[in-house]
């Protein structure tokens, strides 16, 4: 059913027909409006399921460790801080295998204290054998959320999924989208199964001592799994996809690349004003694209090699940074390039960190000038005179 | 496309504005997309919450530079602010202030427009709150003509239908914005 809709609502709306048992959060913005719609699904009760409420981020994720290991659907969301102060629990909940799924309303760090929207929270976590999708708008947060479930619930699988939804640009804002019926939810995310779960009558241990016999062994396996996900997810949002009767969910999307020498790489909901830009200078004749990562970890290594291979100049255009050294994605596209062996121009730039507004002719300087080498990553939009003191 | 920003303090309902006439756009057929920027995230100071309404789906994020229209819910931010910047040549402005006051304002253009409707007396009045938000969307409904008046009535039940005698008093309100631009201008 079409709506309109506040993101926050639409998120806790959809994660409510996923049918958890388990949620537990603390508040943080811009990722309260999701637990406290739940909250009140479950008060009213519209929700069967267990809210509980803690002290910290910290035990928030504990909790939902502890219900996704006893064998419960499970669910929480954070944000900035937030996800930092989960991080030791963050990087468990993977290693012990167990297919939480996570929204991260994604906003700056501290310090300075800003509350805006950027990357930086969840890249910090991006090598703890998390799934992560990124949503380019309240639509494909919606479809993404179930689609994390499937894919983290696979046998095959069993894996954490992050998705990532722009703070304000997406929790806040109000957008036209097409809500799933709870039938079609049923019919497409059978009752959680776990491989292995807690029980008083059949005893086991999760999450105990790996010395260094069989640590190495652990890690390999969440890396061969990373790979086997890449099919797994296609065919889990392809399933989706001919339900609902839309393309959603996948590995990476491309718009008007086929042709294209310059193509800026993006995540999240930038992408959106990055096709605008892509659409009027097409107009002009220029040959440019943007490409889309909604996957990114596992990192889609062959369709992002597929869709930049014949590029002439490729951006990298991220709103988080690895101070002291290259941009995360920026870093991932060079390697994968210089591997497999084509060779366009790759730039990286920074943009949007803490909430800076995106503008078009901010999107346009970067088509302008990608074609010009630089060693080091440019930062758009500056404002020399705060660099001065 | 056409581009709304709309100038409040945070807790003066911006946010409730915006989507309110999104979801009035959405019930013509058409799609919209709101959104807020708070400036200090605190309560009272100065932010903008934006809409962006057009036939196809929106994509641009970015915040709202030259609007078409500009909704002032509060009119001390005048002073100091340039809530005019970036209007477009044929903009329009509803602001809540009395008629009378018309002459306080100089708009950069004189193709551009204003329109003054006292919403916060009339929130007073007939909701009992001096919340102008739903005086003045009326107000923009019959001041533009960009939005059915039947449609911001649908949307402002929506948005206030778990409170009861609000929602009827909140039309009561949009009624009255609407009525008083086409009674006075």
């Amino acid at each position: 059913m079409k709506k309109f809709v506040e993101g926050s609502h639409a998120i806790a709306e959809v994660i409510a027909k996923c049918r958890p048992g388990v949620i537990s959060a603390y508040p943080i913005t811009p990722q309260t409006h999701i637990v406290e719609g739940l909250a009140k699904l479950i008060a009213d009760g519209e929700l069967e399921a267990e809210f509980i409420n803690v002290e910290s981020e910290h035990s928030a994720a504990s909790v939902v460790l502890g219900g996704s290991a006893a064998g419960v659907r499970t669910y929480t969301a954070t944000s900035s801080q937030g996800l930092l102060l989960m991080a030791e629990v963050i990087f468990n909940i993977a290693g012990m295998r167990l297919p939480v799924v996570l929204t991260c309303a994604n906003r700056a760090v501290s310090a300075p204290i800003n509350i805006w929207n950027d990357h930086q929270d969840s890249m910090t976590v991006r090598d703890s054998g998390w799934i992560h999708f990124y949503a380019e708008n309240i639509q494909e947060a919606i479809d993404l959320h179930i689609i994390a479930y499937k894919v983290a619930e696979d046998k095959r699988i069993s894996l954490p999924v992050l998705v990532g939804i722009d703070g304000y640009v997406l929790t806040h804002a109000f957008e036209v989208v097409d809500m799933p019926e709870q039938e079609l939810i049923d019919k497409f995310l059978p009752k959680f199964e776990p491989i292995v779960h807690l029980d008083p009558d059949n005893p086991v241990s999760m999450g105990l001592l790996g010395a260094p016999d069989v640590y190495i062994e652990t890690r390999y396996a969440i890396e061969k799994t990373m790979q086997d996900a890449l099919s797994v997810i296609e065919d889990v949002s392809e399933e989706y996809s001919n339900l609902v009767g839309r393309k959603t969910g996948g590995l990476v999307e491309g718009y008007r690349i086929e042709d294209a020498e310059k193509i800026i790489v993006a995540i999240g909901s930038i992408v959106g004003s990055i096709k605008d830009v892509v659409d009027e200078l097409r107009e002009k004749g220029e040959k440019v694209g943007v490409l889309k990562i909604v996957t990114y970890r596992p990192f889609p290594k062959e369709a992002v090699y597929e869709a930049l291979k014949n590029a002439k100049y490729v951006a990298v255009a991220e709103k988080a940074v690895s101070l002291g050294a290259d941009s995360p994605i920026f870093s991932e596209i060079a390697a994968l390039m210089y591997k497999k062996g084509a060779r366009p121009l790759i730039n990286s730039f920074t943009i949007g960190l803490g909430g800076r507004d995106i503008s078009p002719a901010q999107i346009k300087q970067i088509f302008a000038d990608m074609d010009k080498d630089e060693p080091n990553t440019r930062y758009i939009g500056l404002n020399e005179k705060l660099l001065e003191a | 496309m056409k581009e709304v920003r709309v100038h409040a303090r945070a807790g003066q309902g911006a946010i409730t504005t915006a989507g309110v006439l999104g979801s009035a756009i959405f019930k013509s057929g058409r799609y919209s997309y709101a959104f807020p920027y708070f400036g200090a995230a605190r309560m009272g100071a100065p932010m903008n919450a934006f809409l962006r309404y057009d036939e196809k789906q929106i994509r641009l994020r970015c915040q709202v530079y030259e609007p078409d229209y500009v909704l002032i819910v509060d009119k001390t931010l005048t002073y100091g602010y340039d809530c005019f910047a970036g209007l477009k040549s044929d903009g329009v402005v509803v602001i809540d202030d009395d008629k009378e006051n018309l002459s306080n304002y100089k708009l950069p253009q004189s193709s551009q427009k204003l329109f003054a409707v006292p919403a916060s007396r009339i929130a007073q009045e007939v909701i009992g709150r001096p919340l102008g938000n739903t005086v003045i969307l009326g107000a923009f409904a019959a001041a533009t003509g960009d939005v059915e008046l039947e449609h911001l009535l649908e949307a402002v039940a929506e948005r206030f239908s778990a409170k009861g005698v609000v929602a009827e008093k909140n039309q009561e309100a949009v009624k009255k914005g609407f009525d008083y631009i086409k009674q006075n201008y």
